[in-house]
């Protein structure tokens, strides 16, 4: 399902001016990350992707879709959105009440709601936890039922809103398989993100904002490199892009495995070359 | 001298049977910048609240040992007294603005009012404050028309300029943006070059080993180690224990593997990867593609 931003201006009822003029395509099944300082944006541009904000001049449209035409119930069938802060959308009894709401309320009949429940709560490691009141649990969990009541309603794209929030090493890599989990199954992915090496390691397009514009737009490596351009939106590089930088590496880095790739090649070649001149 | 000093604390919130903290037994010096690292649920944020005296306090339940912050005992004492001395942001801005202000600039005043300092005074250190933190040109906005590590700035400037002997500052920069994070940080650090001592709940370990003296890491309610930032930062323990570690740390140990990392000790910051790569290569530490 593709998604079309055309000229987007949105300028909010205090006056703030928070979008201005923001042109993207996003390929069905793409995982974008949308990175940038606070107040670049990046919250207000993915609430006009499910029609929670209407353009103030510009068009989004969702599969073919503009979102001025549709209710906001109606593109929920084709967006999911986890909000940066789990209590904001949080209000169920149960777990499992909170993770079926969202698909009893596309009307599914009680079978199909009762897998797609159970699925949301496997990937999200939630299983154990269906009769827990959401509000029992620690924060990190209240995120994992935020992202399965999302997941739950399968709509073929799903963004998060700052997933890593607060959130611990082990939360971080179970929700980084919630992300290779719905990119295997061919999901459009759009993450919200302050954490760069995060950022780094699951996303392969990324798009900087700055001041309601589109900064940067490419592939993760082509963009994350931009060191100066990134410092003007409050960004530093990944931890391991910078190390390879000041190592002298002429590939640009992000993961461990491109880094000890590159490693040992300029090991080698170092090597090769010390042994030739002597 | 000791300006925290918790004594065989031991703390169960109200109607809970299981204890969030266990026997810590913590001394933090004068003017001191400390982090507290942890997995989530290791009792950080309980921590937090006992050293500012919200446990007992206002959260209730039932603590042994004692906890003396600024020479004042937590049992023997008010909360009233305790928040003359201490400050503490909470991790959730949402949760500390106080709804009863219009603008940021008057948000900030909020505690000064509170305590009567005179309207020239008060003026004159809301001004100060928001420059040192970077948000005067936010002075007039709605506290809640604020993105959310905007709020966060609101909320740790609103603490800074009550000028507490202890800060306490529990995931301050979780919404911010990264170079936003470091600028507070280095805030942070001058207030503690300044006398102010610090006490830090935090997962970015990579600025947590630039910035701060000491680190503790605690886990289920206990203290597992404590030590200057390197040290601990980038122990295995740490890794094994589910602790978030940085990935010079990481990639440093899976290079040792390889014969490519040879200093006993593991690199935290960039300026530690990159001198240590440098031992093992060509490279000069400083760079050569620079």
């Amino acid at each position: 399902m593709k998604i079309e931003i055309r000229d987007l201006y949105f300028t909010y009822p205090t006056g703030v001016e928070a979008l201005r003029g923001i042109s993207l395509n996003i390929e069905s099944g793409e995982q974008v990350a949308i990175i940038g300082q606070n107040g670049a944006g990046k919250t207000t541009l993915v609430k006009h992707l499910n029609g929670l904000l209407l353009p103030t001049s510009g068009a989004v449209q969702i599969g073919g879709w503009d979102t001025k035409n549709q209710s906001v119930a109606k593109l929920a069938r084709r967006v999911g959105y986890v909000f940066q802060n789990p209590d904001e959308q949080l209000f169920s009894k149960n777990v499992e009440t909170e993770v079926a709401f969202g698909p009893r309320n596309l009307k599914l009949d009680k079978e199909q709601v009762q897998i797609l429940v159970a699925d949301a709560l496997a990937m999200t490691e939630l299983s154990d936890k269906t009769e827990t009141n959401p509000y029992d649990l620690s924060p990190t969990w209240r995120k994992m039922v935020a992202l399965a009541s999302v997941i739950s309603m399968d709509t073929d794209i799903v963004v998060f809103d700052e997933p890593t929030t607060g959130q611990d090493a082990m939360s971080i890599t179970r929700i980084s398989n919630v992300i290779k989990t719905l990119r295997q199954r061919g999901k459009t992915v759009i993450t919200i993100t302050h954490d760069i090496d995060f950022c780094a390691e699951n996303f392969e397009r990324v798009i900087a904002l700055s001041q309601g514009k589109v900064l940067l737009d490419g592939i993760a490596n082509d963009v994350l490199e931009q060191e100066e351009i990134l410092a003007t939106t409050y960004v530093d590089p990944p931890q391991l892009t910078r190390l390879g930088k000041r190592l002298g590496f002429k590939k640009t880095v992000r993961t461990q495995e491109e880094f000890l790739t590159a490693l040992k090649k300029e090991r080698s070649s170092y090597l090769s070359s010390t042994t030739n001149s002597s | 001298m000791a300006v925290v000093n918790l004594q065989n604390v031991t703390y169960k919130y109200p109607l809970t049977s299981s204890l969030v903290l266990q026997d810590i037994n913590l001394q933090i010096e004068d003017g001191e910048f400390v982090a507290i690292v942890g997995p989530n649920g290791a009792g950080k944020s309980t921590l937090c609240y006992t050293i500012a005296g919200f446990v007992p306090h206002f959260f209730k339940g039932e603590m042994t040992g004692t906890v003396e912050v600024a020479g004042i005992e937590s049992h023997n004492s008010s909360l009233h007294e305790w928040v003359l001395n201490v400050g503490l942001a909470f991790q959730n801005p949402f949760n500390q603005i106080s709804g009863a202000k219009y603008t940021v600039f008057e948000e900030i005043a909020f505690g000064l009012e509170n305590i009567g300092v005179p309207r020239d005074e008060m003026l004159a250190r809301v001004s100060e404050v928001m420059k040192l933190t970077g948000i005067s040109d936010l002075a007039d906005r709605s506290p809640y028309s604020l993105s959310g590590g905007q709020q966060q700035r609101v909320a740790l400037t609103s603490i800074l300029v009550m000028q507490p002997k202890v800060l306490v500052l529990d995931e301050p920069t979780s919404q911010m943006d990264p170079i936003g994070t470091r600028e507070v940080f280095g805030v942070i650090r001058k207030m503690a070059e300044q006398g102010m001592t610090v006490i830090l709940v935090e997962h970015k370990v990579e600025w947590i080993a630039q910035f701060t003296d000491r680190v503790i890491a605690l886990k289920d309610g206990k203290i597992l180690l404590e030590g200057p930032p390197r040290d601990v930062l980038s122990s295995l323990v740490l890794e094994e224990n589910g602790f978030g570690i940085s990935r010079y740390t990481s990639v440093a140990r899976k290079a040792t593997a390889l014969n490519l990392w040879k200093d006993a000790r593991l690199p935290v910051t960039l300026d530690e990867a990159a001198e240590g790569f440098a031992h093992t290569t060509a490279f000069s530490p400083k760079g050569r593609g620079e």
